[in-house]
């Protein structure tokens, strides 16, 4: 059997409030294998957001270790790792991020930017998602010209234009309306249905209840697992 | 990310808030347009005063009557300190020097010079015909003062340009008799245009035999004596000669000041050099507030812009890059700056020249390159902290900051 995607063993977190420690992660195992689409769910406070930076490499845990793609990355340098988020990972986040200076088209250009491919793929790409995400007439637009499930899809076209293994969402329809929030969920599936691993990090018991596998999290550990 | 990406995000960055950037470039204009511009006064200002003690002649060495300095105790000192009057005698006495090739006294006075009911006041300065040959003076018309004994003067005399187009205006000047205060002396010669030097405007001097000029002023000493050495190497050995000679003429008494034209000049130029370094450096000072202005302004965007780097570094971005970014962004805010402050400057600078075109106001090209130099790495420097600072941000925090 193929390695799973991701693998974390014995991962803790802890943070130092003053004081006090925050065990944010306690001891969490955790497989997730490619082409799946996980719910993560848990009231504030859970750890589900430190569980995303975590598998995003925006963070290091204080112990234990992530295997992603057979390889332990948590052990890479910082430059390493960001080499993995820009080819493997993509962020899609609840207040979306895009540059306000930068125009739509230009936003989506931007990791392929940051990863120095050539402006002649870099334009092909961009406007070949600017069509796949129906966003083609509102390319040379500003984040501002654009209304929220715009916005989300832009960022959606950002997070997929490196062709990640994984996407990783942290509330995605937390800031748009229900028929928005829906239409954005429904591009999320789409892309998972073409092998792409989705991760959803979500109060909305309604959008948890749509992934095929939800984990429920309480005070930094798995408390259900629904594949279990 | 490739160069041209990194120059046109950098770009972009500096253009997406217009009046912080407009400020900031405007604070390194004017830091380095100030730099261009003092220095270009300060360098005008040694030029114009090199240039003025440059055509009073070459080789010269001059004699003033007293010591400019004192010398310790000297016995005539206790009975008279009134200095000796330095005499035609003296003067005469000067040429007995080996080398010393020429030796012109000068007395001066001031006059009236009057002809067919025209006054005018003038300068009139008591010399004799070597006058011509040590100030390296050219005749427009006729001749200069007759050689002969320095003691004899015959009346006549020789006027500056101003002089004759002031008096005459279109008619011939020369074999004209002139008053000049309460001699009639007769015309012999005009002297070429020729402007300022030595503080004094030859145009505007009327110059009679030396003789004539002590009787006019009631006066036996001279005002200066101007030697011109053999060569420029025989300048020390006239000074020395010149001075051992007025000591002995003056009962052992050292009551001439002696001094040399290369001296002054020498002195002119570190003065005025230091001058401008002095102004270079005040002008620096506004260059680092501009500096530390660009530092301030930068961090100030690190804070504003903290959530774009969390985002950057969630799309793959490095360190370096986030750090290589920030600095391209406070680099081409401090090369717009000098470039813009270059141009200002010799704005500045020409309009200067324009105004007061005997000045010549050119900024010196090593103060034009330290100040374009000084604003470009003092932009970089102070932008590497905050570069620095917003390649360090954690990616997480960053990120939650709306």
């Amino acid at each position: 059997m193929a390695a799973p995607l991701i693998a974390l063993s014995g991962i803790e977190r802890v943070f130092h409030l003053g004081d006090s420690e925050v065990h944010a992660l306690r001891r969490l195992d955790l497989q997730i294998d490619a082409g799946e689409y996980v719910a993560v769910m848990g009231p504030s406070g859970s750890g589900k957001s430190t569980l995303l930076n975590l598998l995003g490499l925006l963070d290091r845990p204080n112990a234990g270790s992530y295997r992603l793609e057979g390889r332990d990355v948590t052990t890479l340098s910082a430059e390493e790792q960001a080499r993995v988020r820009s080819e493997r990972i993509g962020f899609v986040f609840q207040s979306f991020h895009l540059v306000p200076r930068l125009t739509a088209a230009e936003n989506v250009a931007l990791p392929m930017t940051l990863a120095g491919i050539a402006p002649a793929e870099r334009a092909a790409r961009v406007a070949q998602a600017m069509q796949d995400y129906g966003l083609a007439d509102r390319a040379n637009h500003r984040p501002d010209e654009l209304s929220g499930g715009q916005r989300q899809r832009v960022a959606i076209a950002r997070a997929t234009i490196m062709r990640p293994a994984v996407i990783l969402a942290d509330e995605p329809t937390g800031n748009l309306d229900r028929a928005t929030g829906d239409e954005v969920v429904r591009l999320l599936e789409g892309l998972n249905a073409q092998g792409v691993t989705l991760i959803v990090v979500t109060h909305d018991a309604a959008l948890g209840g749509r992934a095929r596998r939800r984990l429920m999290m309480e005070d930094g550990a798995l408390k259900h697992d629904s594949a279990t | 990310m490739r160069a041209p990406d990194l120059l046109r995000f950098a770009r972009d960055a500096a253009t997406g808030n217009p009046l912080r950037t407009v400020l900031l470039v405007l604070a390194m204009a004017i830091g380095v347009a100030a730099v261009v511009v003092l220095t270009a006064l300060g360098d005008g200002a040694r030029r114009y005063v090199i240039d003025e003690f440059s055509s009073i002649g070459s080789n010269l060495v001059i004699v003033l009557p007293g010591r400019s300095q004192t010398g310790g105790f000297n016995p005539g000192n206790a009975i008279t300190n009134t200095p000796r009057d330095l005499t035609v005698d003296d003067a005469e006495a000067l040429l007995r020097a080996p080398a010393v090739k020429n030796v012109s006294p000068i007395a001066v006075g001031t006059s009236e010079i009057s002809v067919g009911g025209r006054l005018r006041e003038v300068m009139v300065a008591g010399t004799t015909a070597e006058y011509t040959q040590v100030r390296k003076l050219d005749m427009a018309q006729g001749r200069f003062l007759a050689a002969g004994d320095w003691r004899r003067g015959a009346s006549e005399a020789v006027i500056g340009a101003t002089v004759r187009n002031e008096m005459f205006g279109s008619e011939p000047a020369l074999g004209r008799l002139v008053r000049v205060g309460d001699r009639r002396l007769r015309i012999v010669g005009v002297l070429a245009a020729s402007g300022q030097g030595l503080g004094m405007n030859t145009d505007e001097i009327v110059f009679v035999p030396v003789a004539l000029a002590q009787q006019m002023f009631n006066s036996n000493t001279l005002f200066r004596v101007l030697v011109e050495a053999k060569s420029r190497e025989a300048i020390e050995p006239a000074k020395a000669q010149v001075t051992e000679i007025v000591k002995v003429r003056h009962d052992g008494e050292e009551d001439v000041t002696v001094i040399t034209q290369d001296a002054v000049l020498a002195t002119f130029d570190r003065l005025l050099g230091a001058l401008t370094l002095g102004v270079a450096g005040i002008a620096a000072i506004s260059l680092a507030v501009a500096g530390i202005l660009v530092m301030n302004v930068m961090l100030v965007s690190v804070t504003q812009r903290t959530a774009e780097i969390g985002l950057l570094k969630a799309l793959g971005a490095t360190g370096g890059t986030i750090r290589a970014a920030f600095l391209t962004e406070a680099g081409m805010l401090s090369l717009a700056g000098a470039l813009f402050g270059y141009a200002l400057g010799h704005a500045g600078a020409a309009l200067i020249r324009h105004l007061y075109p005997a000045f010549p106001a050119w900024p010196p090209a090593w103060a034009v390159i330290a100040g374009l130099g000084t604003a470009l790495v003092t932009g970089l420097v102070f932008g590497v902290l905050p570069a620095r600072r917003a390649a360090r941000l954690d990616p997480v925090q960053a990120l939650s900051k709306r």
